[in-house]
């Protein structure tokens, strides 16, 4: 008979599994929750959104942080003077802790101020004035608290005081203050300290004037790994010019630097922060700036424990944001501009469950534990179909549960490298750009990434990707060495196309005019395990078309990079995932001054032509505009000729997210997208629990079994027992 | 007793240096500092000066084993080897590479580790002898010769088996339990239980088997005859003589892993998402953050050692025959 308990059906009368189901429900809360539910039952209804990571991050600190996985968090919590539009494309750049984007005032030697059209030669400076918005305040943090005198509460931590403190909850008072001018230059300064290892700060050395000099007399004073009081250095590039404006001279002309200020590297940071952090013994218990953050954005990390769960609450002192009102046509009618106007964040909180394996975080994501979730190469057959033109759809099984799916072509690209610097392969003789082209016709990427990627990018064509300014799409962006136009689309050359050119390279069938022997080529690979054999014997397979020996050297990736940096390898597979929606960002990887192996730059194949090296520099300074536009076609005409790279592929980003989960629009620029997701959490509950139901009758059949197989066991026992000895 | 253990405890001197080196060349030599900075630094934007900042700032910039530029003592002291392989002698185990103290990480994840591995070695043992005894009392019985064909087949699973359609079984099929996770306190109970049940069946196959065995033997010896012969019921026969006696090679198989259950599991860890020692370990094998590495490859054999010297002691214990000299 089944029984009832809090009314949950718990099987029948036997006492055991009903004790068993008695436990359950006890550590379950019955009816509250699903009993497989991983969150309390008190968070059932609550606004939160649910999402996983699978990989510690390693900085939390605004000037080291340069990983998405940590900018996922960061990004929430830190607010640089711009952001992205979250909704308009190409992505355009507005203002965040800043008033308005602010527009270079180009200064010749002498500091006079020049014409916007003023030729590059003569710009000498530029100068950013930043006005930022009034009113931001940090996030209750305990290095702001001040004692009713008015005197920091924590800023004189002794050792046996900071025992007391594992984590910064463990610290009773906080206190807030408002964001200053003083604090976003501060900031600038520490990206300059030479302890913190900025990943950026080689590149703005190069620019802001005072940068070097300062990192230089930071190093001259000593560094005994306490606090340094960076406002008492003064860095010449960079002025206050009052509570809320400051000034940052660079050198010459460099359009690029908004974008550096769309990113978590340029967001204030208080002094008081600095020195709270720095006092001795909270390091030894993690508590750092590395670890947590004070920011002013719309979240604050509220429980901060890398091994098992972050979690991103409301800044109680937010300044508050509105959810944008305009954005592409097709947003009105996606649902996109249901949220116009509203305050922002959209949700309360966010949890994040350290889940490092595939499985359990695919599965409860189909359980409705998780609100969104990428699509790996295990599961996707299970989730994605794809139609008779090659567009992706949702299976039957994803359709039933009213999940999406949003795709979106990535700001990156994977490309296969020929060492320019290697005399088989590089060069700019013609018989080794023959060679370059032949091999880029025969790799076939198309086959890669329906074989490798389940369909997941799109063949490149050039070193831009689609979005970025420059870029061509159409009959326009068709690469003609590789591929010929049939009907406005591209079509691959032929093998024998590919072989004609080999033939022209001296290398006949694969076998060299010179010698008679096979042509025996290189490839380095940082990935040697069993799933990537299958891979690496594609490779082999291709050029074999064209009767190339192809040797796979795999290796572990520092061997790998230590080859890229000696220049010794010959074809190797990489990729660059964009900082900025910009062509310099993509173009600069085939600078020649950017060499890999002399100049110790991302260049990683060492391609080195003047023409391209003279366009990149007249290119890399200019706003977007149709003669931009001009030179980019150029310089992309020369790269396919010269073909130094295979132009690869661009990754196509898949997500997977339920119908309870709003305003979903990829943002490949953007990270700091949290405050803009929307949560219906009655609809989750619900479905959670129609979708999780407790079944319980196995449990009671097991016990059974269990029970009933002792019965014979005892008469066997009591039958042994009674028996007379033999 | 107590020389017999100084005696052991110097003779694990030795040992631990030997690891110590061994790690050393595996972790400094095939890996230089060079390599570890690049990995820690990022793949973008890293310049020759970033890289030697790093190492200048963890004391990667030293040579490996002799500095020729040090006088006298310092030759040796101030080198990578003397600072960051001995220095584990005093259990000072540094920073890790995302400049997290490792001793107190440690401190920290020891805890759910222990969670998990203590209740699977309490009821497996009570499970595995229980079940032990059972097939030895119904010994040349087609229960015996089928218990021992369903061992054979459980201990060939493999654990990931285990792991994985324990998960689908119970978390997906029947919605019983969360399929992984981990919470403080009270709340942990519900994301314990399925790990340290899927640990206690995947181990009974094994277990069983080899208590089996300990107690087949003990079960032919003289003075269970005797005790037959006594009139005693083959209960106390078997619980009260022939587990008693066949607690020496018991022993020695589990206080030897006592100290090691602090290390925790890095398959069920890692799939249970338990923030333990083994996923921590396992998270810094894919990271290649060494530091992390090295401290917990030492840390394994300091436990190894102690566990190996416990289960000495506890021979005395169990055995007053046995005298340790």
């Amino acid at each position: 008979m089944a029984r009832r308990i809090h009314g949950c059906t718990v099987g029948s009368g036997w006492p055991a599994a009903g004790l068993i189901a008695m436990l359950l429900i006890l550590l379950n809360g019955c009816g509250e929750r699903a009993w497989n539910a991983p969150y309390p039952a008190s968070e059932a209804k609550s606004n939160t959104l649910y999402s996983s990571f699978s990989e510690r991050p390693k900085h939390l600190d605004p000037a080291r942080s340069y990983a998405a996985n940590e900018y996922a968090f960061i990004a929430q919590i830190y607010e640089p003077p711009l952001q992205y539009h979250f909704l308009k494309r190409p992505y355009q750049l507005v203002p965040l802790a800043a008033e308005k984007v602010p527009e270079p005032l180009f200064l010749d030697q002498a500091g006079n101020p020049l014409p916007d059209d003023a030729p590059v030669a003569d710009v000498a400076f530029s100068d950013y004035e930043i006005h930022i918005k009034p009113g931001m305040r940090y996030q209750p943090h305990p290095a702001l608290a001040k004692d009713d005198a008015g005197v920091y509460r924590y800023h004189q931590l002794t050792e046996e005081a900071v025992e007391r403190f594992n984590t910064l909850a463990d610290f009773p008072h906080t206190g807030t203050r408002e964001a200053t001018a003083e604090d976003f230059i501060y900031q600038i300064k520490r990206l300059a300290n030479p302890r913190l290892h900025s990943p950026i700060a080689s590149i703005m050395a190069e620019y802001i004037v005072g940068f070097s000099e300062f990192a230089s007399e930071l190093t001259a004073a000593g560094d005994n790994g306490g606090f340094i009081d960076l406002r008492q250095y003064r860095m010449a590039g960079v002025t206050q010019l009052d509570r809320y404006r400051f000034k940052v001279r660079l050198r010459g002309k460099y359009p690029q630097f908004v974008y550096w200020l769309a990113m978590t590297f340029f967001a204030p940071m208080p002094w008081e922060a600095d020195l709270f952090y720095s006092q001795p013994g909270l390091d030894k218990r993690n508590i750092s700036l590395n670890w947590y953050p004070i920011g002013t954005g719309p979240f604050m990390l509220a429980e901060n424990n890398p091994n098992l769960r972050m979690v991103l609450a409301r800044n109680p002192h937010f300044h508050g944001e509105a959810y944008p009102l305009q954005g592409e046509p097709e947003d009105g009618e996606n649902g996109m501009l249901d949220d116009a106007g509203k305050a922002l964040p959209l949700i309360d909180k966010a949890v994040y469950s350290l889940e490092q394996e595939v499985i359990p975080r695919w599965n409860k994501f189909l359980q409705g534990y998780y609100d969104t979730s990428g699509v790996s190469s295990d599961s996707f057959d299970q989730a994605v179909k794809f139609g008779s033109g090659g567009e992706a759809n949702l299976t039957d099984e994803m359709l039933e549960r009213n999940i999406k799916l949003a795709t979106a072509v990535e700001t990156s690209i994977f490309y296969l490298g020929f060492n320019m610097a290697d005399p088989v392969i590089g060069g700019d003789s013609e018989e080794n750009r023959y060679l370059r082209q032949a091999i880029s016709i025969a790799v076939n990427f198309e086959e890669y990434i329906s074989i490798f990627l389940n369909g997941r990018g799109v063949v490149a064509h050039g070193p831009l990707p689609l979005g970025i300014f420059g870029s061509r799409e159409g009959p326009e962006g068709i690469n003609p060495v590789v591929f010929d136009i049939e009907k406005g689309k591209p079509r691959r050359k032929s093998l024998q196309e590919a072989r004609a050119l080999m033939a022209k390279a001296g290398y006949p069938n694969g076998k060299s005019i010179r010698t008679g022997r096979p042509l025996v080529l290189n490839y380095e690979s940082a990935s040697a395990g069993p799933d990537s054999k299958a891979q690496l014997n594609w490779m082999r397979k291709q050029l074999k078309q064209l009767g190339i020996q192809l040797v796979i050297r795999a290796t572990d990736y520092n061997r790998f990079q230590e080859k890229l940096r000696k220049g010794t390898g010959q074809l190797f597979m990489f990729g660059w995932n964009a900082d900025y929606p910009d062509p310099e960002n993509f173009l600069f990887l085939l600078y020649g001054p950017n060499g890999k192996v002399e100049h110790a730059g991302e260049n990683a194949v060492n391609y080195d032509n003047p023409e391209f090296n003279a366009l990149f520099d007249q290119m890399k300074n200019m706003e977007n505009s149709p003669e931009r536009q001009e030179i980019i076609d150029r310089m992309v005409d020369i790269l396919r000729h010269d073909a130094p790279w295979i132009w690869g592929f661009y990754p196509k980003a898949f997500s997977l997210y339920h119908d309870w989960y709003g305003n979903v629009k990829p943002n490949l620029m953007a990270n700091n997208t949290l405050k803009y997701k929307r949560i219906d959490p009655a609809t989750r509950n619900a479905r959670q629990q129609a979708w999780n139901p407790p079944v319980v009758w196995p449990l009671v059949l097991l016990v059974l079994v269990l029970m009933a197989s002792t019965v014979p066991a005892m008469l066997v026992y009591r039958r042994h027992e009674r028996s007379a000895a033999r | 007793m107590i020389a017999y253990i100084v005696r052991r405890i110097l003779y694990a001197i030795p040992i631990l240096i030997g690891v110590n080196i061994l790690t050393f060349v595996l972790f400094f030599v095939v890996n230089s500092p060079d390599d570890m900075a690049r990995m820690n630094l990022g793949m973008k934007r890293v310049t020759p000066e970033a890289i030697e900042n790093w190492k200048a700032e963890r004391g990667y910039d030293k040579p490996l084993l002799f500095n020729s530029a040090s006088q006298g003592v310092g030759q040796v002291t101030d080198t990578i080897f003397f600072q960051k392989s001995l220095k584990l002698f005093q259990f000072d185990f540094g920073t890790s590479d995302s400049d997290r103290d490792i001793g107190y990480d440690i401190s920290q994840r020891m805890w759910p580790s222990l969670a998990i591995a203590v209740p699977v070695l309490l009821i497996g043992l009570l499970v595995n002898i229980t079940y032990a005894l059972l097939i030895a009392f119904f010994r040349a019985t087609y229960i015996d010769i089928w218990s021992v064909v369903l061992c054979v087949v459980m201990m060939s699973i493999s654990g990931l088996f285990y792991i994985i359609g324990g998960q689908y079984l119970v978390s997906k099929l029947l919605h019983l339990m969360p399929i992984s996770g981990y919470d403080t306190g009270f709340a942990a109970v519900k994301f314990l239980i399925l790990p340290v049940l899927i640990g206690v069946v995947g181990g009974i196959g094994s277990g069983t088997r080899w208590y089996r065995t300990l107690f087949l033997e003990e079960i032919n010896r003289d003075y269970v005859r005797t005790a037959r012969a006594k009139g005693l019921s083959e209960g106390i026969v078997l619980f009260r003589h022939v587990l008693k006696n066949a607690m020496i090679p018991i022993l020695t198989g589990v206080v030897v892993v006592l100290p090691l259950l602090f290390m925790g599991s890095l398959i069920t860890e890692s799939f249970f998402g338990i923030p333990g020692l083994g996923s921590y370990t396992i998270d810094a094998i894919n990271r290649q953050d060494f530091a992390i590495v090295r401290a917990m490859v030492f840390l394994g054999s300091v436990l190894y050692i102690i566990g190996l010297l416990l289960t000495d002691i506890s021979y005395t214990l169990v055995d007053p025959r046995v005298r340790l000299s």
